[in-house]
């Protein structure tokens, strides 16, 4: 189950290979994260899953029926796409825009239409916006509703390159919370493709590193992964190395809170200690919260 | 007062049904269309396809500038007169001017496909568009004011370049400056290439204002535009969402 490639090289007519020979089993109804510097070729196993670039070697299976016999055009239409930039349709109206899937697979539009202004509602828009154009629209509005025209056909399965690359901390903030919330409501098998490894480990329950040329650095979970990252490449890439998420507490005079510092000596966040006594079981989720904090500190 | 002479030559009644007992300026109008459109329609035909298929695929675009240029340097008149020596009918002339019309149609045709974001097109194409849909639903509509712009370049060559016919005998109005030329008549004469360049801006016009409801709502006129600015929409009104700009 789920989608699988078993041995995936892709070889360009001009002989540079972006992928050399990958193998990776994605979960259904789970979130896997591929993130990579550029050029790792991220986006094309990405775009491998519906037939936007084929292998030129190798095998990649949906639910154990391999895609190379679907014809392209009716797999894309079943699986949902969202990228950088939205790639909305500018002459089109945002329901429109979220409707085009569903009238392309012949549903009548009165229905695709009422229908995508309940998309809408669920990637959180207002209606009020529904009959705007995407140049009217903020980047941000925007990729909510590239996200509402990947889910119009309700597909199983949602492909996200670098959907929250192009806006602004805040609302990247926000969208990413959005989509925790979709993942929760939804259960869609997701593969989002990233360079951000803080995006990665929030997003991603499965997070898989890649070096140049498709090769995996690293496949885990983010905690397995920042526990025991399997190389110094891994422990760079993810910023153990560098001291970003090695934090160290600080003792504080007044209060009970205790104060935790990165390795450059910027505030990371605080421990609370409600007894009067640090809380150092949960670990996991608590190194993800404090390490989006040290990105905004070191950026101000 | 030559010009004043020529719109009095102009409004006058009798020269619409006769001139020098010759077909007078209704006629010649009809004819000068008639050409006109045919050969405008042939053009669109040819090029069109052409265009629609280099800028669609990307491929061939050298060779069309290559065989635009080329056919861009065939001295008009020189080619007519040569077809036009052979068989004294409507086909060659028509022809000849196809081969004026063609290139900035060509040339709007896939410019107009190529200004597309390759995003959009990226995109409509993972959603699950043929290569037909793509076209039709997508880069048609986005193409369609410089698909225009290079229909409305064609029809101007063609009408100007009409007049020529005349030489051969073929009606157009290119028959009162000819006419004009040989009798010393020059308000004639100043009628005629009033009425040839009354009719060119007049259907310039025309297929301006075509041009300007063919550009999508949505997307911003003229290219140097931001996105921001969108044509006939009401500024909008903030709404209460949860993000701000």
């Amino acid at each position: 189950m789920g989608i699988e490639f078993r041995h995936v090289r892709k070889t360009y007519p001009d002989g540079t290979t972006a992928v050399e020979d990958f193998s990776v089993t994605i979960p259904s109804r789970s979130t896997t994260v591929f993130v990579g510097s550029s050029g790792c070729g991220k986006t094309t196993l990405l775009r491998m899953i519906n037939r936007m670039v084929d292998p030129t070697e190798g095998q990649i299976l949906i639910d154990d029926e391999e895609i190379s016999g679907i014809e392209p055009v009716a797999l894309r239409r079943r699986i949902g796409y969202v990228m950088q930039n939205s790639g909305l349709l500018p002459h089109r109206t945002v329901v429109d825009n979220v409707a085009t899937v569903p009238v392309l697979t012949g549903t009548p539009k009165a229905k695709a239409r009422q229908e995508a202004l309940g998309l809408l509602d669920r990637v959180g828009l207002d209606r009020s916006l529904a009959n705007r154009y995407p140049g009217q629209l903020s980047g941000g509005q925007q990729q909510r509703v590239g996200v509402a025209r990947g889910l119009a056909a309700d597909p199983n399965i949602l492909l996200m390159d670098e959907p929250f690359g192009a806006v602004d901390p805040i609302v990247r903030d926000e969208l990413q919370q959005e989509l925790l919330r979709l993942q929760r409501e939804l259960g869609k098998t997701t593969v989002f493709v990233t360079h951000d490894i803080d995006e990665a480990f929030l997003l991603g329950q499965q997070v898989v590193i890649l070096q140049r040329g498709g090769v995996i650095a690293q496949i885990g979970s983010p905690q397995e992964i920042l526990a025991n990252p399997a190389s110094d490449f891994v422990a760079d890439f993810v910023g153990a190395k560098r001291g970003k998420r090695r934090l160290t507490a600080e003792e504080q005079g007044a209060g009970d809170d205790v104060l935790l510092v990165d390795a450059a000596g910027y505030p990371a966040g605080v421990i609370s200690a409600p007894d009067g006594r640090l809380a150092l079981s949960n670990s996991g989720p608590l190194s993800r919260s404090v390490s989006n904090k040290t990105d905004q500190a070191g950026d101000a | 007062m030559l010009f004043l002479q020529a719109i009095q030559w102009i409004l006058d009644p009798e020269h619409w049904s006769e001139v020098n007992f010759q077909a007078g300026i209704a006629e010649e109008l009809g004819d000068h269309l008639w050409l006109s459109f045919l050969a405008v329609v042939f053009t669109a035909a040819v090029a069109l396809p052409i265009g629609l298929y280099i800028g669609h695929t990307g491929r061939g675009r050298g060779f069309a500038i290559v065989v635009a240029n080329v056919v861009r340097a065939v001295p008009t008149l020189g080619l007519l007169s040569v077809l036009l020596l052979v068989s004294l009918t409507i086909p060659p002339a028509v022809f000849v001017f196809v081969l004026l019309g063609v290139p900035p149609l060509l040339a709007g045709a896939y410019a107009g496909l190529e200004a597309i974001d390759r995003q959009t097109i990226d995109a409509s194409r993972a959603m699950g568009m043929t290569e037909w849909q793509i076209l039709r639903r997508v880069e048609l509509p986005l193409a369609a004011p410089l698909i225009l712009g290079g229909l409305r370049g064609a029809t101007l060559q063609i009408i100007a370049s009409v007049t020529l016919v005349s030489n051969f005998g073929i009606n157009s109005l290119g028959d009162f400056i000819l006419g004009g030329l040989a009798a010393n008549d020059y308000v004639q004469m100043t009628a005629g290439a009033i009425l040839v360049t009354v009719l060119a801006l007049l259907v310039d016009g025309l297929l301006a204002v075509l041009q300007r409801f063919a550009t999508p709502r949505g997307v911003p006129r003229g290219r140097g535009a931001s996105t921001a600015r969108v044509r006939r929409l009401p500024v909008p009104n903030r709404a209460p969402v949860s993000e701000g700009n």
